[in-house]
């Protein structure tokens, strides 16, 4: 088909201003599609949540979230959360730091940079291996005996797509440091000390922090490197939601998983929110 | 470790280059040396923890029966191994899903978002907040409002290829923001005022101005969508279905330390490595073609 050969079937240019009321049926497809696969799921779990067992509402699910086992699992997420977040937004940031510094064209960048896309993606069974090959019982580098211990082992882990992750997120605000900044510190007298103090940390504190606020949601959501790291006992909040699905039996309530899935969804959004303002702040000095 | 002694040349060259005085500029010779004794440091540890799990995978994958020798009996596994399923079959059904996802992830994404750039403006807001969405409901929490729907499906079909409707969801974010990139670098508007005028249907103007346009976005959106299917383990495990992550899951569960494990890794990670190195070089010359 020509171009040339369109000309005859009466297509107009588009005019401003004149919107065809029929215009949105395009975003139909999409929309069903997100409809039934993203916001009907989501809406079961919130649903279901509030259900009881022979199917009237209930408050039950929700105030089984207190009770030892699933409290457990609420504290173990959030330990490993805060410090697979917190060494990963630091060392992260450290590594940024390293890379910016350097030429911006130069493949040592470029390496770490496509190192990163892939590490940062790399969570999963896979990376479990890697490290049980590593430090497992019978590691190429050491037998470490802290390899199956919870927090530490597996926080080591998850580092191991944390860092990347902060390289790719921070690296922006670390680029965005002017050496016009610097060099004006340097003219008024202060030495490195007072630019990094009352210059570049003050700068970088809001895309410091959203960032370790998504590393954060991103541990909180991973299963698959723990699961495949130590799937007999549930020490975080997806375990249990796995657990719970897998076996619906045992349970005292059905609808177990959906409630720990609501506190996940509650947990996330708060964060993610968190995330969405300090970027907004961060970007101000982005451009 | 010939892999890290490029980067350390790297930065050798960097320090006498004409690289080392353009960007840290305004530092005193000192101050240069000292950022510099910084990055060897930074770049020779941060590339050890990340190089060592890798290289001690690939090791594992090359043991022979006895420790200590060498075999690439593990490696010849991946076609043979047993299972059940045989390994082979769950490679077959990942394949199969990363190419179903990537097309209707393409069919479904790229010309709603044309569409609404140039015709539906005032969704664009809306399009972003579902594509995003998935990222604040992440796959452990989707995986129980989606086993409902599943059980549906299964009435009418219970193959495994039947998960590529959840991965076209879990995608939604990454392919989102690339397209967004790709179509945020084109004049959509203009291009598409200039072909109507010129007589251009609407389905010319999409799929033979703008499409071209954005064939570097589409890559990107492409290679992110095969990315997350290789690696996916956490809905089709929940789900009961068994791709390659679950099958290689199931083995470590059945046989301790199988090398098969280890080899199986190694291949995906070089195959996704791969496909990386062939989006950046595409990219590259697409980007040199420009003016």
């Amino acid at each position: 088909m020509t171009v040339a050969a369109t000309t005859g079937t009466g297509a107009r240019p588009a005019r401003a201003g004149r919107q065809p009321p029929l215009a949105w049926v395009g975003t139909v497809p999409f929309l069903a599609y997100a409809g039934i696969f993203l916001l009907l799921p989501t809406g079961i779990v919130v649903w279901n949540a509030f259900k009881g067992n022979s199917g009237g509402w209930t408050l039950a699910n929700i105030s089984a979230l207190n009770t030892g086992p699933v409290r457990t699992a609420f504290t173990g997420s959030l330990e490993l959360c805060v410090i697979s977040s917190a060494i990963g937004a630091i060392l992260g940031a450290i590594l940024a730091y390293a890379i910016a510094s350097g030429n911006p064209d130069g493949i040592i960048r470029r390496l770490y940079i496509a190192g990163s896309g892939v590490l940062a993606q790399f969570g999963g069974v896979t990376l479990a291996f890697a490290f049980l090959a590593t430090i497992g019982p019978a590691g190429l580098l050491l037998h470490a005996g802290w390899y199956s211990n919870f927090p530490w082992g597996i926080a080591l882990i998850y580092c191991y797509f944390q860092i990347p992750l902060m390289v790719l997120v921070f690296l922006p605000a670390v680029d965005g440091l002017k050496i016009q900044w610097r060099e004006a510190a340097e003219n008024l007298g202060g030495s490195t000390w007072h630019y990094w103090r009352y210059v570049a940390a003050p700068l970088l504190t809001p895309a410091f922090l959203g960032a370790t606020l998504l590393l954060f949601a991103n541990a909180l959501s991973a299963f698959a490197t723990i699961e495949a790291w130590e799937d007999q006992i549930n020490y975080v909040v997806p375990q249990s939601i796995g657990g719970s699905l897998i076996s619906e039996v045992g349970l005292a309530n059905v609808h177990e998983g959906d409630a720990l899935a609501l506190g996940m969804i509650v947990l996330v959004v708060i964060v993610m929110t968190g995330y969405f303002l300090l970027q907004g702040r961060a970007a101000r000095w982005q451009r | 470790m010939a892999a890290l002694n490029q980067p350390l040349a790297d930065v050798a060259a960097e320090l006498t280059g004409s690289a080392a005085a353009r960007r840290p500029g305004g530092l005193r010779a000192s101050q240069r040396r000292r950022l510099n004794a910084f990055r060897y440091l930074a770049f020779t540890l941060f590339g050890l923890f990340f190089l060592l799990p890798l290289l001690a995978m690939v090791r594992f994958s090359l043991e022979g029966t006895r420790p200590g020798t060498w075999s690439v009996s593990a490696w010849t596994q991946i076609a043979s191994y047993p299972g059940p399923p045989p390994l082979l079959s769950s490679i077959e059904v990942t394949l199969e899903l990363a190419v179903i996802t990537s097309l209707v992830m393409l069919v479904l994404v790229v010309p709603t978002m044309i569409w609404v750039r140039l015709r539906v403006q005032w969704f664009s807001r809306v399009m972003e907040f579902i594509c995003l969405l998935p990222l604040t409901i992440p796959a452990i929490v989707l995986v129980v409002g989606l086993a409902p729907i599943y059980n549906r499906i299964e009435r009418y079909n219970v193959s495994a290829l039947m998960l590529f409707w959840a991965y076209v969801i879990l995608a939604l974010p990454y392919a989102y923001r690339a397209l967004a990139a790709g179509l945020n670098a084109v004049d959509a508007t203009t291009l598409s005022e200039a072909a109507r005028s010129l007589g251009a249907r609407w389905g010319t103007v999409m799929f033979r101005i703008i499409v071209p346009n954005m064939w570097q976005a589409i890559l990107n959106a492409l290679l992110l969508t095969i990315a997350l299917v290789l690696g996916e383990f956490t809905i089709a495990y929940l789900l009961t279905y068994v791709n390659l992550q679950v099958n290689l899951f199931e083995i470590s569960r059945s046989t301790e330390n199988a090398g098969v494990l280890f080899s199986a890794s190694a291949a995906t990670l070089l195959f996704a490595f791969v496909l990386l190195l062939i989006l950046s070089y595409v990219g590259r010359r697409l980007r040199r073609g420009r003016p």
